[in-house]
C-alpha cells in the first residue's frame, strides 16, 4: 500500500520479544509430549521387528523367549472386552436415558451426576479391590475368571459410557422430540423411535472408545488375582483368564534382554494395534454419521 | 355418534412407567457402585484396624506387610506417592497450562484440529505400556548422565507427567475458551500484545477452571498404578526431603505399587497382608475422592461465572 | 459548549457539577448543535482521514471506498442501519479488524498524517493512541482499581503515581464519587451504566488521542444513557471522539459531525450534524433519518 502523505506521526513499535518467545515456548510445550510419545513408539516398533510374527500371535507363553507367544492373552483380552460391552452398553444407555430424558433437575439427579463424575476419577486399582471383595469374595465368581474380570472392569468404564451416551442424547435436537410428541407418541415411543436412533452413532462411538480404555487396564486384573501367565485359551466364563496388559507386565519383570527388548516389545505393539483398530472403528462410525447429517 | 375417547390407555401407561423405573435403576447403579466400593473397603479395613491400630497405621514409618517382622506404617507409601505426584506435577502442570494457552489463544483452527486429538492419544496409551517405556527406554537414556537406579522415581514421574498433560490442557483450554471474547477485545483495544492478553486477562479469568484441572490431574497421578509399579520399584521408604536428588534417583514405593505387590503375591486366606490391601485402598480412595470432589465443585463454579 | 478547556485539561479536577454541564434538549435537534459547529469549525483540524478505504471479510465487502475527514476534538457520530458497515469502519481505525483472520483492507486510513495501514505501523502501538469502548460493558473480572490501571500497566505507563492516574480517569468518567469507597471491589459488581463508565475510565486512563465508541449506550437504560451522553460531550473537549450509534436522537444530541452509512458499507453523506438532520443532500439519507427506511 503506497502512501503519498508525509508521515509526521510515529506510532513507534511495541517490543514483541516476549510475545514471540512465549509463543514458541507454548508451542514447544504443546509438542513435547506428542514428540516424546512418538519417539518411544518408534523405539518399540523397531524393537518388535523380528519378534512380532505369526508364531508369536498363535503360540502360548513359554519360558524361552524364542518360543514365547501371546495367544491366550490376546484371546483373553478380547473375551473380556466382549463381555464388558454386553454389560456396560445396556446399563450405560439406560442410565443416560434416565438422566437426560426422565430425571428432573432435582437434588437426586444432581447427586447422581456428581457421583458419576467422581466415579470416573476413582483409581483403577480401587476398582480392583471392589472386584476382589464383591465379585470374587461375596458373589463367588472365582479368582481371576473371565466373569470376575469383565464385571470389575465394566464397573470401571461404566461412568465413561454413561457420560458419553448422555452427550450423544443431549445432541439430539429438541425439535425432533416435539415432532414426535405432536404425533401423539408416548415418551417411551419418542425415546425408542426418535431419540435413540438419532443418538446411536454417538453412543456407539463413546462406548467403543471406553472399551479401548478397558482393554488396556491392568491393575484391576492384578487385584482380582488374574493369573499372570495362562497357557490355554479361555473356554467358559469360569475359565481363568489372562489379558494382554497383564502378560506384558509379567514379561517386563523378566531379566533377559530377549524378553525386555524383544518379546515385550512385540506384546506392546500387538496391544497398541488392537487398540488402534478399536479406536479406528469408533472414528469410522463417527465419520459416517457426520456425513449423513 | 359417540364422543372421542381421550382416556388413559392402562397398558401404555404401565409400560411407560416400567421403562422409567428400569432406566432409573441403571442410573442408581452408579450410586450403588460407590456404596459397594466404600463397603468393600470398609469391611476388610475395619477388620484390619482391629489388629493394627489406626494410629499405628497412619503414623508408622515402616511398611513390611509380608516379611518378618511385619509392620504396617503407611507413611513410607504416602511419601512415595507424594514424590511421584510432585514429580509428575512439575512436568504436567506447566506443560499442560502452556499447551492450553497455545491451543486457546495462539493456534489456528486447522492446527488445533490435529493437535487436540494428538494430545488425547497421550491419555489413551495403556499405563502398562508407559511403565514399560519408562523402564526400558527412559531410565537407560537418563542413566547415561544421571546416577540412576534401575527402578527410580524420576522416570516414573516423567511418564506419569506426560500421561496427565492432556487432562490439564483440555480442561484448562475449556475454561479459557469460556472467557468472553469481549475481555480480549478490551485488552487489545488498550494496546496489549497477545502475550499480555493471554497472561493478564485470559489466564486470570480462567483460573478456577485451571485450578480444577490441576487437582484432577494430581488426583490421577496419585491413583496411577502400573507406571509406578513397573518403573519406580518396590522399596517402601520414608523419603528424605532434605535430599531432593536422592528422592528421584532411587527406588521408592507408592500406595498403589504396594497394593500391586501384595496383589501379585500369593494371597492366602484372610491374613493381615490381605486386609492391609483394603486399608491402603481406603486411604487412596478417600484422598482421590476428596480431590475429585473439590475439582468438580470448583469446575461447576467456573461454568457459572460467564453465562 | 460552555465548559472551559482549562477546567478539563488541568489536573486540578473540580467536579463538573459546579459548572452547569451543557444539556442539549432531547427534542431540539438544532439549538445545541448549531452552537457547537459554529464554535469549533474555526479551529477545525483533520485528525483522521479515510481515503478510498474498503474492508472485506473473506469475499464479502463490508466497507466500500470510504472517504471521510474526521476533525480533531469533536464528536463524530457514525449512524446507519444494522449491517451497514459502521462498526467495521470504527474497527478499521484502530485496526481491531486485524484480529479477524479473514479481514482484508484496501485504501488508507490516515492518522495525523500517517497511514495506519503502512507496513511499518505496529497495530499494538497504534491502539495505544486510540482508546476503545465497546457495545456491551466489558470490565475485566478484577478490582475497579486494576481495571482502570490495566491500560497503564500494559502500556508501561505505570511509573509514578498510578493511584492518582486512576483517580483522575475515574473522575473524568464521572464515576469517582460513586466508587471511591470501593476501589478494590470487583468491577463486575457495578451496575451496567457504572460498568460502562468504568470502561470509559479504563480507555482514557492511558491518555489516548482518540476514543472510539461502538454503541456504548445500547445496552443501558435511559438514565445511564443520558449520563454517558453528557460524558461524551465533555470528553470531546480533550479527545477526538468517534461514536457508532443506531440511535439517531443520540447522534443529533451529542455529535458535531455525522456520517451516514447505508447498506453495502457505503458512506452516503458526511456533514455537520444539524445539516444532516435538517437538510440532507441525499433522498436516501432523508428517508433513513425520517424512518422511511432502515
Amino acid at each position: 500500500m503506497a502512501t503519498d502523505t508525509p508521515t509526521d506521526t510515529d506510532f513507534g513499535q511495541v517490543s514483541r520479544t516476549k510475545d514471540v518467545a512465549f509463543r514458541l515456548l507454548a508451542l514447544a510445550a504443546t509438542l513435547v509430549g506428542i514428540v516424546s510419545l512418538a519417539a518411544l513408539l518408534a523405539n518399540v516398533a523397531v524393537d518388535a521387528v523380528g519378534w512380532l510374527n505369526w508364531g508369536f500371535i498363535t503360540s502360548p507363553p513359554h519360558p524361552d523367549p524364542y518360543e514365547a507367544g501371546f495367544l491366550p492373552a490376546l484371546v483373553g483380552s478380547i473375551a473380556i472386552m466382549l463381555l464388558i460391552a454386553l454389560i456396560t452398553f445396556p446399563v450405560g444407555v439406560g442410565a443416560a436415558v434416565y438422566l437426560e430424558e426422565y430425571a428432573n433437575d432435582g437434588l437426586l439427579t444432581r447427586f447422581i451426576q456428581l457421583n458419576i463424575a467422581n466415579l470416573a476419577g476413582v483409581p483403577s486399582v480401587v476398582y480392583g479391590l471392589l472386584g476382589l471383595g464383591l465379585f470374587v469374595g461375596l458373589l463367588g465368581f472365582g479368582y481371576g475368571t473371565v466373569l470376575a474380570a469383565a464385571f470389575t472392569v465394566a464397573l470401571l468404564i461404566l461412568p465413561i459410557v454413561i457420560i458419553s451416551a448422555q452427550e450423544a442424547i443431549r445432541a439430539v435436537p429438541d425439535s425432533q422430540r416435539q415432532a414426535s410428541y405432536g404425533m401423539g407418541a408416548t415418551k417411551w415411543q419418542t425415546i425408542r423411535n426418535v431419540v435413540l436412533p438419532r443418538a446411536m452413532p454417538g453412543i456407539m462411538t463413546g462406548t467403543i472408545l471406553a472399551l479401548g480404555r478397558a482393554i488396556g487396564e491392568t491393575a484391576p486384573l492384578i487385584m482380582i488375582a488374574a493369573p499372570t501367565t495362562v497357557f490355554g485359551i479361555p473356554n467358559s466364563f469360569e475359565s481363568k483368564v489372562s489379558a494382554m496388559p497383564l502378560q506384558i507386565y509379567t514379561w517386563a519383570s523378566y531379566p533377559e534382554t530377549e524378553f525386555q527388548y524383544g518379546v515385550v516389545a512385540a506384546g506392546v505393539v500387538t496391544l497398541l494395534i488392537v487398540l488402534l483398530t478399536i479406536n479406528s472403528i469408533a472414528i469410522v462410525i463417527r465419520n459416517r454419521y457426520q456425513q449423513r447429517t | 355418534m359417540s364422543q372421542p375417547d381421550f382416556s388413559h390407555d392402562g397398558i401404555r401407561t404401565a409400560r411407560g412407567k416400567a421403562f422409567r423405573y428400569l432406566f432409573m435403576l441403571c442410573a442408581l447403579l452408579s450410586i450403588l457402585t460407590t456404596v459397594a466400593i466404600i463397603l468393600t473397603l470398609l469391611v476388610d479395613a475395619v477388620d484390619f484396624f482391629a489388629e493394627i491400630s489406626l494410629v499405628e497405621f497412619l503414623t508408622g514409618t515402616r511398611w513390611s506387610p509380608t516379611n518378618e517382622p511385619v509392620a504396617f506404617g503407611v507413611l513410607p507409601l504416602i511419601s512415595g506417592t507424594l514424590v511421584i505426584t510432585v514429580g509428575s506435577a512439575l512436568v504436567a502442570l506447566p506443560i499442560g497450562l502452556l499447551t492450553a494457552i497455545y491451543l486457546s489463544e495462539y493456534a489456528s483452527e486447522r492446527r488445533r484440529a490435529y493437535l487436540k486429538p494428538a494430545l488425547e492419544v497421550l491419555a489413551g496409551v495403556p499405563t502398562v505400556v508407559y511403565g514399560y517405556f519408562a523402564l526400558v527406554y527412559v531410565t537407560p537414556a537418563l542413566d547415561t548422565f544421571l546416577p540412576l537406579s534401575t527402578f527410580n522415581a524420576l522416570s516414573a514421574s516423567i511418564m506419569v507427567g506426560i500421561m496427565i498433560i492432556p487432562m490439564v490442557s483440555s480442561i484448562s483450554e475449556d475454561a479459557m475458551s469460556a472467557v468472553p471474547d469481549s475481555l480480549r477485545q478490551a485488552s487489545y483495544g488498550l494496546g496489549a500484545t497477545k502475550f499480555t492478553v493471554s497472561t493478564s486477562v485470559v489466564v486470570p479469568a480462567a483460573v478456577s477452571g485451571i485450578f480444577s484441572s490441576f487437582i484432577l490431574a494430581l488426583s490421577r497421578a496419585i491413583g496411577e498404578t502400573m507406571i509406578v509399579a513397573i518403573a519406580a520399584g518396590q522399596t517402601p521408604r520414608l523419603v528424605d526431603v532434605t535430599d531432593p536428588a536422592g528422592l528421584f534417583l532411587n527406588s521408592i514405593q507408592t500406595m498403589t505399587a504396594a497394593m500391586v505387590q501384595i496383589g501379585t503375591g500369593d494371597i492366602v486366606g484372610q491374613g493381615e497382608a490381605y486386609k492391609s490391601l483394603f486399608a491402603v485402598g481406603l486411604t487412596l480412595f478417600v484422598i482421590t475422592f476428596a480431590m475429585n470432589l473439590v475439582s468438580e465443585l470448583v469446575a461447576s463454579r467456573y461454568r457459572e461465572e460467564y453465562r | 459548549m460552555t465548559m472551559s478547556d482549562e477546567q478539563l485539561l488541568s489536573s486540578d479536577t473540580e467536579s463538573s457539577d459546579d459548572q452547569p454541564a451543557p444539556t442539549p434538549g432531547t427534542d431540539g435537534l438544532t439549538d445545541s448543535t448549531d452552537i457547537d459547529t459554529g464554535e469549533r469549525s474555526a479551529t477545525e483540524r483533520t485528525l483522521l482521514e479515510a481515503r478510498d478505504l474498503s474492508v472485506y471479510y473473506g469475499k464479502e465487502q463490508a466497507l466500500d471506498s470510504v472517504d471521510i475527514e474526521i476533525p480533531e476534538k469533536q464528536v463524530t457520530a457514525v449512524i446507519g442501519p444494522s449491517g451497514c458497515g459502521k462498526s467495521t469502519f470504527l474497527r478499521s481505525i484502530n485496526r481491531m479488524n486485524d484480529l479477524v483472520d479473514a479481514a482484508h483492507v484496501d485504501g488508507e486510513l490516515v492518522f495525523d498524517g500517517k497511514n495506519v495501514y503502512d507496513d511499518d505501523v505496529d497495530p499494538v502501538a497504534l491502539r495505544r493512541k486510540i482508546g476503545m469502548v465497546f457495545q456491551k460493558p466489558n470490565p475485566f473480572p478484577k478490582s475497579i482499581r486494576d481495571n482502570v490501571a490495566y491500560g497503564l500497566r500494559v502500556q508501561g505507563k505505570d511509573d509514578g503515581d498510578v493511584d492518582e492516574k486512576v483517580h483522575t480517569a475515574l473522575e473524568r468518567a464521572a464515576l469517582l464519587d460513586e466508587v471511591e469507597a470501593q476501589l478494590d471491589s470487583s468491577g463486575l459488581d457495578l451496575s451496567g451504566g457504572q460498568q460502562q463508565r468504568l470502561c470509559i475510565a479504563r480507555a482514557i486512563a492511558p491518555d489516548p488521542d482518540v476514543i472510539l465508541m461502538d454503541e456504548p449506550a445500547s445496552a443501558l437504560d435511559p438514565v445511564a444513557t443520558s449520563k454517558i451522553e453528557d460524558l461524551i460531550e465533555e470528553l470531546a473537549e480533550e479527545y477526538t471522539v468517534v461514536i457508532v450509534t443506531h440511535n439517531m436522537q443520540q447522534a443529533a444530541r451529542i455529535s458535531d459531525k455525522t456520517a451516514v452509512f447505508l447498506t453495502g458499507g457505503e458512506l452516503v453523506e458526511f456533514d455537520d450534524t444539524d445539516k444532516i438532520f435538517e437538510n440532507p443532500e441525499h433522498d436516501r439519507v432523508e428517508d433513513y433519518i425520517t424512518g422511511k427506511f432502515g
